[in-house]
């Protein structure tokens, strides 16, 4: 087992760079994410350290061995592709042992280990079925199954769960994570479902037009997003994006003609610095860290109810600030009441505020 | 935009071409550009023209153009007149419009009428030439032939099909013959058109003209183009019909091919029959230029 | 009036079904039934007297037995092994190796094909094969048919390649199989059901067709059915209508059994649909 270093890895299409200077460092036997919203390079990059793409700069490497104009079966691999790609002509049993078939693997040491892994996996009961006789779940498990039979080095999923349905796909996390644990493989996933890549990663990278903008441990990600872009595709509902404008001598931020005090903010130095070139800022705040109340409160903003939606666990409300929505979560049991005017106070501990451009200032 | 990755490595990819490149180089690039050459030799198949062809200039073609008799019955001109009434009748109103007429009338239709319209239009298709067209002098025949039992049984009489309509005999013989194409290619095409298309235009409160006018025939439109381009000049080059008139009766129903064939093969004038192939082909590169400037001019759909 | 419309609409639907039954199905009619007949006759007839005899007397001919089951066997065989194996190998190569162009290639290699085809490109093909020497062999009927077939099964079956998702490949790629075992562990298998179609297609082609073989054919031993057919003529060249219409029928039954055997196995249709 190893890890995969890339080294600021490229692929142009003719003049567009689908994935540009990409550097990483994934550890061995960690479950690493790749997060983005579509054609934002990430499975382009997948596919280059499968060796599907050729890389057009920069250089892959798996454990000590540079990988980077290898052919796909000579770097010791598995994937697992979004559509399966079960072989239709072929049994269960044939699907998951074709690894092991290629490799020269007698037929009964390929039977047992085809057993063994479809036994992990609860498919075993169906190794003399054809793919089209399975059910969408039944497919997934059994793409799984073939990727761990011959033992790789390294796991690729490419957006696996994408073809399931809500439930199943949350089970499906569950299996995964569980199954990469037993058998300790680097995986690198690519999905463009933040909440599979925070419930599954040991890391994730989030990429946006071919470059990892941010990387590191779920939640740290998730508690400090490094750019707008990363806070907005974090999180459901994603973080709010509040435009406001510094006010030096009074101390404060004002948005939307509320002004409120940053007489405690932790960053004052660096925000000063920031408002000597432009006061203009886009203020963050997650719709958990606001408080709503019917009243004025201090330190608030003040919008319109707009809809309420009760999720069980939690409720959102969702409030118009001239005309931007604004999400606040509350962790209560009844649906919450308000309507109207309400007030919003933002927990000052937990703001953050971005260049116009995206950057994080503090 | 995104490029696919090859599968195949080029190496492979060329070596896998190889076998076709050679059968179309050989039997079809080769035979293009070596008719021009030939068009202008008096080549034959037996005699001292034969080994030693010579070159004859534009003599074949002025045969060919000779505007004296140019139109008379069983030369180039009526060849190519007849050609061009046979085409419209049999490729554009016969096929094309008859294939997309039974595609749309049973599209979403499904049971046991469709099923048989289809095997019978699909049989009239793969059913060998020879034999159809013995069915056909059959059905077509004066005294017996199913055709006029049934047009004299509703009034019509009974018109010596062979003889006095023998045009329309062939051009109803080439759509019967054809159909099956337009119709299998509209069929399919109408199927990848969502479901929702359609139900939207209903919930609209489209009527089924409304439907077909706005939404079925605007998506069919490339599809369309395709059919005609390539029924026109299969039905410009096909040469079945001569099975049931052999080009006759005088003449009547000659259309380029069986002329071409009569000079070439009959008289073995090579030479003469080269011009003519020639002047064939540079109509049909012509009709499929047209048709394919038009295909551009729509894909701004797809 | 609603009512009254679509009562009319319905009416419209049922007579345009029975005017195209008529129009396709009467002239095969014909055929189905004169082969039992034991008189002759054009018209469409219950057969009276009811009779095998003409089967008889047509199996006794050898001459046209040989030429339905040899002449004609050898040529559609023939034509079908070569378009069906040279139309996989270049269809796959367009779909999967880097060809610039590919779809636009095959497109305008159908459409030419389509101008270069007929009487016309018979004048220079006859030349050809007649010095390459292939005049009166079977091998020069078959090549000729597979040069004229191969751009349209070459068009119909890219199209079907290119609807396999490449993952399928790509996934025994990363598996370890070297590129020759894909294409045979996993990519012929896909395209099987495409290769079927294309096989049946140009057997049904070759073994129809009357130009090619009477215009490269010369030895009465040689002649498939379509020409054989006509030695049911008297010596007056007046035919005999009931045995010329048994051999047709025996004639026509391979091709129509091929049809309904790929319509029952893979559905007889277009891939895709013809568009670019």
């Amino acid at each position: 087992m190893s890890g995969i270093q890339l080294d600021r890895l490229s692929k142009h299409f003719g003049s567009v760079a689908a994935v540009d200077e990409v550097t990483l460092q994934i550890q061995d036997g960690e479950f690493f994410a790749l997060l983005g919203p579509s054609g934002c390079g990430k499975t382009t990059t997948l596919r280059m350290i499968a060796g599907l793409e050729k890389a057009t700069a920069g250089t892959i490497k798996i454990g000590d061995r540079d990988v980077t104009t290898l052919a796909p079966r000579e770097r010791d691999i598995a994937m697992v592709f979004q559509d399966y790609a079960l072989y239709p002509h072929m049994n269960l049993l044939d699907n998951i042992g074709y690894p092991l078939k290629v490799r020269g693997i007698p037929r009964a040491e390929l039977q047992q280990r085809v057993t063994e892994a479809a036994q992990s996996l609860g498919i075993d009961h169906l190794l003399n079925r054809r793919p089209a006789q399975l059910s969408g779940g039944q497919q997934q498990r059994a793409a799984v199954a073939r990727a761990i039979v011959h033992h790789a080095q390294v796991f690729l999923f490419d957006e696996p769960l994408s073809n399931l349905d809500a439930k199943l796909r949350v089970e499906a996390r569950g299996f995964l994570k569980h199954l990469q644990r037993q058998v300790g493989v680097t995986t690198v996933y690519v999905t463009h479902d933040q909440a599979e890549a925070m419930a599954l990663a040991d890391h994730i990278a989030i990429m946006e037009q071919g470059k990892v903008v941010q990387m590191g441990p779920p939640l740290e990600v998730y508690h400090r997003p490094r750019t707008t872009f990363v806070a907005s595709f974090l999180g459901s509902p994603p973080m709010n994006l509040l435009r406001g404008q510094l006010d030096l001598a009074a101390r404060q931020v004002r948005v939307n003609n509320a002004a409120i005090s940053l007489e405690q903010f932790r960053g004052w130095d660096r925000l000063v610095e920031h408002a000597q070139q432009n006061v203009n800022v886009v203020m963050g705040i997650r719709p958990e860290h606001l408080t709503i109340a019917q009243h004025e409160i201090p330190q608030s903003l003040t919008g319109e109810v707009y809809a309420i939606q009760p999720l069980g666990a939690e409720s959102l409300v969702i409030v118009q600030i001239k005309g931007e929505p604004v999400s606040v979560r509350l962790f209560t049991d009844d649906t919450p009441q308000f309507s109207g005017r309400v007030w919003l106070a933002p927990d000052l501990q937990r703001v953050f505020f971005y260049h116009p451009d995206g950057e994080l200032i503090a | 935009m995104e490029q696919k990755p090859p599968i195949l490595s080029w190496q492979s990819g060329a070596l896998f071409l190889v076998p076709a490149f050679l059968f179309i180089a050989v039997f079809l690039l080769f035979p293009f550009v070596w008719i021009f050459y030939l068009s202008f030799t008096n080549q034959t198949l037996l005699g001292a023209n034969a080994a030693n062809p010579q070159f004859v200039g534009f003599e074949n073609y002025a045969r060919l153009f000779d505007f004296d008799s140019w139109l008379n019955r069983g030369q180039f001109g009526s060849a190519l007149f007849i050609t061009a009434q046979f085409v419209i009748g049999s490729a554009l109103i016969g096929q094309v419009a008859l294939g997309l007429a039974l595609a749309i009338v049973f599209f979403r239709r499904k049971g046991i009428l469709r099923e048989l319209v289809y095997v019978l239009v699909i049989f009239a298709w793969i059913i060998p030439d020879v034999v159809v067209a013995f069915s056909w002098v059959a059905f077509l025949n004066r005294d017996e032939g199913t055709f006029n039992a049934i047009l004299s049984r509703l009034g019509f009489g009974r018109p010596d099909w062979q003889l006095e309509h023998a045009l329309l005999s062939v051009i109803l013989f080439n759509t019967w013959r054809g159909t099956a194409f337009s119709m299998l290619l509209f069929s399919s095409a109408l199927a990848t058109i969502p479901p929702s298309y359609l139900e939207t235009a209903e919930v609209a409160g489209a009527s089924a003209f409304q439907k077909l006018r706005d939404i079925l025939l605007p998506l069919l439109q490339g599809h369309i183009l395709t059919d005609l381009i390539l029924i026109t000049l299969w039905t410009f080059n096909t040469f079945s019909i001569f099975l049931l008139t052999a080009g006759g009766p005088a003449y009547r129903t000659e259309v380029v091919s069986i002329y071409t064939y009569r000079i070439a093969f009959q008289f073995f004038d090579f030479g003469q029959g080269a011009a003519i192939a020639v002047v064939v082909m540079l109509i049909n590169l012509a009709l499929a230029l047209i048709y394919l400037i038009l295909l551009r001019r729509q894909s701004v759909y797809t | 009036m609603k009512r009254i419309k679509h009562l009319l609409g319905e009416a419209a639907y049922y007579i345009f079904i029975l005017v195209v039954m008529a129009f396709f199905g009467l002239p095969l009619l014909w055929l189905v039934l004169t082969p039992f007949n034991a008189r002759a006759t054009l018209a469409v007839e219950i057969p009276q007297p009811f009779t095998l005899d003409n089967f008889q007397q047509v199996l006794n001919n050898t001459f046209a037995v040989r030429a339905l089951v040899q002449n004609n066997m050898i040529i559609a065989v023939g034509a079908m092994l070569g378009v069906t194996l040279i139309a996989t190998l270049s269809a796959y190569a367009l779909s999967r190796a880097r060809v610039p162009g590919s779809s636009q290639l095959t497109y305008i290699l159908i459409l030419f094909s389509s101008v270069v085809t007929g009487t016309a490109a018979m004048v220079p093909i006859f030349l050809i094969i007649f010095n390459l020497g292939l005049i009166d062999t079977y091998l020069g009927v078959i090549v000729v048919f597979i040069g004229g077939l191969l751009p349209a099964a070459i068009f119909i079956m890219r199209d079907f390649v290119e609807g396999i998702p490449r993952s399928y490949e790509e996934s025994a790629l990363v598996a370890g199989a070297a590129p020759s075992r894909v294409f045979l562990d996993v990519a012929l298998p896909l395209i099987r059901p495409g290769m079927m179609v294309i096989a049946i297609w140009s057997f049904v082609q070759a073994w129809g067709s009357f130009l090619i073989p009477f215009i490269l054919l010369r030895s009465p031993e040689r002649m498939p059915a379509s020409i054989a057919v006509y030695s049911f003529y008297t010596e007056a060249g007046t035919p005999n209508i009931t045995l010329v219409a048994a051999y047709s029928l025996l004639y026509a039954i391979p091709v129509v059994i091929l049809y309904l055997f790929v319509n029952w196995r893979y559905g007889f249709r277009f891939f895709g649909g013809i568009k670019r």
